[in-house]
């Protein structure tokens, strides 16, 4: 049996009395594509957030084994150290930093061009632009996707990738998560884009803080999108 | 080792080689205290410089229709721990001239010294100055610095102005600029200060468009850490038709430190705009997360963050 990549267990988070992750179980394998479907506030990005370690988001019980290790007590760059990484819903901007610095940060040695023309970025025209407000929405998800690929993750977390592409491009957006798992990675894809859920492996939906189904995507985006979310 | 050598040596610290000195083709003036070390021009460039006990009084005229190819340097500073230096100095960009100045204050060992600079400028019609001027302090915070300037931009002239004071201490700075735009002209200001310890900045920029389709930006870039303090106040006026403005300040603030922004806009005409923003506080959370996503630890992403705003 192989061991899963991502293991939760009785995964709670909690702001005051409110419980935003209630005992949530979730296991993600070795270069698996596994969505994550759900309304607005049943817990995505939060369980996103818990996963990543950013601050404010500790959980108050349960635990997370990453590739066999308690994730819980490392640090948000130790977990990327470990190969556990986070695309944000809407990306940060930085001024001052281009996009070849950015897509190079602690490794000066890289060569960004081929993540850049990967994301369909060409890269004269975009490896002096500026992480800045000066790029699109759009152009935006692609750099932050363009990192992702540069890190080599072992397991990513995208939040809603798609968000802000247009319709055109979102098969450039599958392609490039594909690439992730063939690159050896897994991919924990928050989503709303039924079209952008069914290229994955496996599927679950999220509700009011608990998975309440997992399966394979066809079914997890119909049990979405017909049943009303009660637990 | 003479004073001019000791300076030549300090230039690198704002970015400069001290080759550009023994370039023929390239003018400049080297001032040590109230001493005129060196000083070189070009054709088309007159510079008119007077020593006196207690300051350097001097114009720096780039002639009518000229177009100087290479930036003329200026470089003063003091390279003892003590004393004074006071520079007063008029700029004239004759019509349809075009220069590029770079400004180089060197005070290296600075523990006691002060450095004055009052300076009017005048940029003729459809003229255009590029100005640019570093700062090096040294590590002991003893400097006091009190640039103080009048800026005059005739009808479609255009001026970019870029201060930066990013390594060493800054000790008690204090800029006071006016600039002041005629029609369809453009002013550019920003400044760029990285304050430490117990440094002390007061900052006043003020850009007054007198003329239709005039436009200005005013951008202030502050980092401070430890206990240093930044006072900085924007300030736009709008007088005429078409006339656009714009104010933008940010501040990081670490440590101890503390920081203000007084962004002050005032329309005198219904079909000008002057906007702002202004923003203080420590660095941006997202941004600290997103680079400790990719592996950074706190510090480094703090860096990253600091050396991007200052550029």
């Amino acid at each position: 049996m192989i061991l899963p990549l991502l293991d939760i267990c009785n995964l709670t988070f909690a702001v005051g009395n409110q419980k935003i992750l209630d005992r949530l179980d979730l296991t993600i394998q070795p270069r698996e594509i596994h969505a994550l479907l759900g309304a607005n506030g049943s817990g995505k990005t939060t369980l996103a957030y818990v996963l990543m370690g950013c601050e404010g988001y500790v959980p108050s019980g349960g635990h997370i084994l990453f590739n066999g290790t308690d994730l819980l007590p490392l640090k948000m760059y130790e977990r990327a150290r470990f190969g556990l990484t986070l695309a944000w819903q809407e990306p940060a901007r930085f001024e001052g930093i281009t996009v070849r610095e950015y897509l190079s940060l602690g490794k000066p040695d890289y060569d960004p061009e081929p993540a850049l023309r990967q994301v369909g970025l060409d890269p004269e025209r975009y490896l002096n632009r500026r992480v800045d407000k000066t790029l699109s929405g759009g152009e935006r998800h692609r750099v932050e996707l363009a990192s992702v690929l540069s890190m080599k993750p072992t397991l990513v977390i995208l939040d809603e990738p798609a968000a802000g592409i247009d319709m055109l491009s979102i098969t450039h957006i599958i392609d490039i998560i594909r690439a992730l798992k063939a690159a050896g990675g897994s991919v924990l894809l928050i989503t709303h884009q039924e079209e952008v859920a069914l290229i994955a492996d496996r599927a679950s939906q999220l509700c009011t803080g608990r998975i309440i189904f997992s399966g394979n995507p066809r079914e997890a985006v119909d049990h979405y999108r017909g049943r009303t979310c009660v637990r | 080792m003479s004073d001019l050598d000791d300076l030549r040596r300090t230039l690198p610290m704002v970015g400069t080689e001290p080759s550009i000195l023994d370039d023929t083709s390239i003018a400049h003036v080297v001032a040590h205290g109230h001493r005129i070390l060196s000083r070189r021009t070009v054709p088309g460039l007159r510079v008119e410089m007077e020593e006196t006990p207690d300051t350097i009084v001097g114009k720096l005229i780039v002639e009518a229709g000229v177009q100087i190819a290479q930036p003329i340097h200026m470089c003063f500073g003091l390279t003892h721990p003590t004393g004074v230096q006071q520079i007063t100095i008029d700029v004239q960009i004759c019509e349809g001239a075009q220069a590029r100045v770079l400004s180089h204050c060197l005070f290296p060992l600075a523990q006691a010294a002060e450095h004055r600079m009052q300076a009017v400028v005048e940029i003729g019609p459809g003229a255009s100055l590029i100005y640019t001027e570093g700062h090096y302090h040294g590590p002991h915070g003893g400097m006091q610095v009190l640039p103080h300037a009048t800026v005059k931009i005739g009808k479609g002239a255009r001026y970019f102005s870029d201060f930066s004071l990013l390594s060493g201490s800054v000790g008690n700075l204090d800029i006071d600029y006016l600039v002041e735009v005629e029609k369809d002209g453009i002013a550019e200001l920003t400044a760029k200060i990285f304050a430490h310890k117990t440094d002390r900045i007061a900052l006043k920029e003020t850009v007054v468009l007198r003329g239709e389709r005039s436009r200005g930006l005013i951008k202030t870039r502050v980092v401070l850490d430890g206990e240093a303090r930044a006072e900085i106040t924007g300030i736009t006026e709008a007088h005429a038709k078409g006339a656009r403005g714009h104010v933008d300040c940010m501040e990081i603030v670490q440590g101890q430190a503390h920081a203000s922004a007084i962004p002050i806009v005032r329309v005198f005409h219904p079909e000008a705009k002057v906007t702002h923003e202004a923003a203080i506080g420590s660095v941006d959370k997202k941004e600290l997360e997103t680079l400790m996503a990719r592996g950074l630890t706190p510090e480094q992403a703090v860096e990253v963050i600091v050396s991007g705003i200052l550029r």
